[in-house]
């Protein structure tokens, strides 16, 4: 079993090292800060009044009740806030969104009024006291049907608007169409190829459901007008953006704090009704106000993930090699388009959707449409709509392989990009910086012992039992990103870094990312100790507070290595070039007659002649030469030039109860490689979490709702998320294939898993019935779907 | 509301404290003795972010009300180290990287601590159901496992 512990030893605790987590201190001894912990002197508490219904009008809104009630102080409808033009707020994808229902409701627990109170428990009280008459309309649940001819219209606010901000729109519920590639080339590539196979491929609604839900804690000083706002933010710097914009407070008056989060996963890049109305509310009242979500509004409510209806068709020669790719899907986005992807991406990247593959055409269509379903479409953990593109490769390749008998490993090694093909631009325009795809499938292959997987999956099939094995692949596309094609609200996606060298030699850094759980101010630290020969524990790292740290984009999409990293290591080389000019001056030759070596500049030739960079600290605040100006710091904001592309090879071997349709999860192994490795304890850890993840998608999670539009799974007894019982252990392994662009080679891991995860075990499942002539079944892969499989063909007779 | 007057021991202090009757114990720890480090995941009995060990066992203390606990004994994260010396069980977890985002650990590892003293030498398969009641979003669970046999090790030397 290839599960890898090297043990790198190095004098700062450096890349490479299994350095033990910094921020652990505070969390294991109860110590953390994160947003509800914060108890500022005369805090008061919001809590929202929801829609019970999932379309209707609003009638009526009586909150005379709720304000007679002791203890309440105020209770905001869009009324209230739209003299403040705050009744409405835009969204990251170019639409907007309601923050109080305005007129109408259209899904089920959305905000219609915001009830402030003395305690949480009278703002849960008053809650019930206002009063709201609704008329029901008809609803739109299933996305695939939002552009029937007699669909109801969810948007009437964008009645006979024909242009939305990526284009035409074709209908009512049409939100935008996307296309990428070359139609033409792909149709008549189909029309020619002698073997064709298509799939209609769900990926269901999800939810990120990190632990801590989202919330906010807004204090507004009524004297100098600041505005301050501690929230469970992934992206503080782009909130504070938004906040100045919609309040119109000068963006210098607003301090958003991000502090300790517990967990993010996508769901805390966007901003919320509840952030808009605590801020309000703390500006009426003079008064701090907080908001926490309850775990049902969190899952209802807030930012769900995927619901793509895909159709994927491939068109292949007689030994499989794959002539074009045609991809269509239907891209439901709730009642809001409030997608976290970069401004020009309405489907995010999904154009990664030709995989680790050398396919010479390809052409995919998305169509957004609106749905009676909150808004969202974030990224759970994985870069825009990536785990969706390569959901649909992976699974398309094992159809090929099954129509051809081939088998899943061997359809995808004829079909890889090469290693000497790197780097290779793709049919749809991405150019992937580096990989060695053969090299890793076949590590992983051996590892598993492929071949006798396959043995004894015959030798069960003989027997009657279900047994699968699930070969995944994939490609991810993460480190959004140069600033030519990625923007947010207009602001470029560059990450920074702020390092400060203080003249007994530690160093403080500050980066515009935001850690969630990642371990950023453990592995930061050592790409600076590496780059600056200054031990790792002398190296503070912080973030998540706008008045300190540098503008950044924040923590999604696995940018904050490629990004955030990069900026820290080129921050590091601008000081270290100071560093250089001082040491020469210290030592009176030319900056130019010195060499590195570990932590000290020295005189080419003269190893005696040298200087620590600890001198050099000290040395930077004290009297200087001419030309040199005191002090030992550097900024760095970076825009990196590509993109990065960490990929993996995961196998899974799965065993299913004939009778339950259980399925039970007895092999997962997974090979990464993401570039140079910074800290593997922590990459481990990382991957353990996001296939954890990835078996919740692909066996039981689901954002289920009735025909009505109630949701059926806003609590944890209904929205599953595995306990240490249902988890395997997981297997890793690695190979390392740096990134040739970014300064340390390294291309971030921490969704991979989840990308490669999903596809790996999914595919196991449909494996499991391959034989009986199965080529796709619908995720989430749940005891009784499975066993609905099993009694439809007749195995447990 | 009226408040009814309770007293218990949390982490060795004796407290007395008015509560509304329906205050639900996670709250009055958080908020009125200002132990933040029990955390609300869920308030549903489902994600153990708030467990604490209560008279001897492990509690969700989102589903208590705190007038229950009048007489208890509670121990919550915050007491387990001793006179600044790590409990095992806090070792395990940053030694084994036990913890990530850092939201379900205290609840996890009161947890562990319990199950520790009901099974001092658990298999792998006692403590994943041994630890079944606390979800946590972030590890997958196995440096979790491999953080409470380290604890298990170290207790079983002392
Ligand atoms: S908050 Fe108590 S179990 Fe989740
Ligand atoms: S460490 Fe984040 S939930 Fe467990």
């Amino acid at each position: 079993m290839a599960t890898p512990a090297e043990e790198i030893k190095d004098p700062v605790d450096g890349i490479g090292c299994s350095r033990k987590r910094k921020e652990d201190a505070r969390f294991i001894q109860g110590k953390g800060n994160y947003t509800d912990d914060l108890k500022l002197p005369g805090t008061v508490f919001g809590a929202f009044v929801r829609s019970p219904i999932a379309h209707g009008r609003v009638v009526s809104i009586n909150k005379e009740p709720a304000l007679a009630h002791p203890g309440v102080l105020a209770v905001l409808t869009a009324e209230d806030l739209a003299p403040l033009s705050l009744h409405w707020m835009p969204t990251l994808a170019g639409d907007k969104q309601m923050v109080l229902a305005d007129g109408k409701v259209c899904f089920q627990q959305q905000e219609v009024a915001f009830v402030i109170a003395e305690d949480r428990y009278v703002a849960a009280d008053a809650i019930e006291l206002v009063e709201v008459e609704y008329e029901e309309l008809p609803v739109i649940i299933d996305g695939r049907r939002a552009m029937d001819d007699d669909a109801p219209v969810i948007r009437d606010d964008l009645e006979g608007q024909t242009e939305g901000a990526h284009g035409e729109r074709i209908h009512a519920n049409h939100i935008f169409r996307w296309d990428v590639g070359d139609a033409e080339a792909t149709d008549k590539a189909f029309d020619t190829a002698p073997i064709t196979v298509s799939e209609d491929i769900s990926y269901q609604r999800v939810h990120p459901c990190p632990l801590e839900t989202c919330g906010c804690v807004s204090n507004f000083d009524k004297i100098s007008g600041e505005l301050t706002v501690y929230l469970t933010s992934q992206a503080p710097h782009v909130v504070r953006t938004v906040v100045s914009m919609l309040s119109g407070i000068a963006e210098s008056k607003v301090h958003v704090i991000a502090p300790d989060i517990g967990g993010g996963f996508g769901n805390k890049v966007g901003v919320y009704p509840g952030y808009v109305c605590a801020i309000v509310g703390s500006i009426v009242l003079g008064r701090p106000v907080k908001w926490i979500e309850s775990r049902v509004e969190n899952l209802a409510a807030t930012a769900f993930a995927r619901d793509y209806h895909m159709h994927g068709e491939i068109a292949a020669d007689e030994n499989g090699r794959i002539q074009a790719l045609r991809v269509n899907v239907l891209a439901d986005h709730g009642a809001f388009d409030a997608c976290a992807d970069p401004s020009k991406f309405p489907a995010g990247l999904f154009s990664i959707v030709t995989g680790s593959y050398d396919i010479p055409s390809a052409f995919a269509r998305v169509d957004g449409v609106y749905s009676n379903k909150a808004p969202g479409g974030v990224a759970y953990r994985c870069s825009f709509r990536v785990t969706e593109a390569s959901y649909l490769i992976e699974r398309m390749m094992d159809v090929l392989a099954h129509k051809l008998g081939v088998d899943p490993a061997e359809i995808r090694s004829r079909n890889f990009i090469k290693a000497e093909q790197f780097p290779y631009t793709s049919c749809l325009g991405w150019e992937y910086d580096s990989g060695d795809y053969h090299t890793a499938m076949n590590q992983a292959l051996e590892a598993v012992d492929y071949e006798g997987l396959r043995k004894e999956q015959a030798e069960k099939r003989a027997n009657g039992d279900l047994m699968g094995i699930g070969v995944a692949f994939f490609t991810e596309i993460v480190g959004a990103g140069p600033t030519k094609n990625c923007d947010i609200l207009g602001i470029g996606m560059i990450d920074s870094c702020e390092i400060r060298v203080h003249p007994t030699g530690s160093v403080i850094a500050r980066l515009g990312t935001k850690s969630q759980g990642q371990g950023h101010e453990t592995t930061y630290a050592q790409i600076i100790a590496t780059e600056l020969g200054i031990p790792s524990d002398d190296i503070q790292i912080e973030e998540g507070d706008t008045a300190t740290a540098p503008y950044g984009l924040g923590t999604y999409g696995s940018r904050s290595t490629p990004v955030g990293g990069a900026a820290a290591a080129r921050a590091a080389r601008k000081v270290k070039d100071k560093a250089r000019k001082i040491a020469a001056a210290m030592m009176e030759v030319s900056p130019a007659d010195l060499d590195w070596d570990t932590d000290r500049f020295i005189v080419k030739g003269l190893p005696d002649q040298s200087r620590t960079i600890k001198e050099i600290a000290m040395a930077a605040y004290q009297h200087l030469p001419e030309g040199l100006e005191q002090g030992l710091e550097a900024v760095e904001y970076y825009d990196p030039p590509n993109f990065t592309y960490p990929f993996g090879a995961y196998l899974c071997v799965v065993d299913i109860d004939r009778y339950t349709g259980e399925v039970k999860i007895r092999r997962f192994y997974a090979l990464d490689d993401c570039g140079t490795r910074i800290n593997p304890m922590i990459i481990e850890g990382q991957v353990h979490g996001g296939l954890t993840e990835a078996l919740a998608i692909a066996l039981g999670q689901e954002l289920s709702f009735d025909e009505d539009g109630n949701i059926l799974s806003a609590s944890f007894m209904d929205y599953f998320l595995p306990t240490a019982v249902e988890t395997p252990h997981w297997e890793t392994d690695f190979t390392v294939t740096p990134s040739p662009h970014h300064p340390i080679g390294a291309k971030g891991v921490g969704e991979s898993p989840n990308v490669g995860g999903v596809s790996a075990i999914s595919n196991a499942v449909i494996d499991a019935f391959a034989h009986k002539g199965v080529t796709h079944l619908q995720m989430p892969h749940t005891a009784y779907s499975v066993w609905k499989t099993i009694n439809e063909l007749g195995i447990n007779q | 509301m009226g408040k009814k007057l309770i007293s218990m021991t949390v982490n060795g202090q004796t407290h007395e404290v008015a509560v509304e009757p329906r205050q639900l114990l996670i709250h009055t720890l958080r908020e009125e003795l200002g132990l933040t480090g029990s955390h609300i995941g869920c308030e549903t009995s489902h994600c153990g972010a708030c467990t604490v060990d209560f008279n001897g066992e492990s509690v969700k203390s989102c589903t208590l009300l705190a007038v229950q606990a009048d007489g208890a004994d509670i121990l919550t994260v915050e007491g387990l180290a001793n006179d600044g010396v790590l409990h095992p069980v806090q070792e395990g977890f940053t030694e084994k990287h036990g913890l990530q985002c850092g939201f379900c650990t205290p609840g996890m590892m009161i947890r562990a601590y319990r199950l520790l003293q009901e099974n001092p030498n658990p298999s792998e398969e006692e403590i994943r159901t041994g630890i079944s009641g606390n979800l946590c979003r972030c590890t997958g669970y196995q440096n979790i496992v491999r953080a409470v046999q380290y604890a298990a090790e170290k207790l079983s030397a002392e």
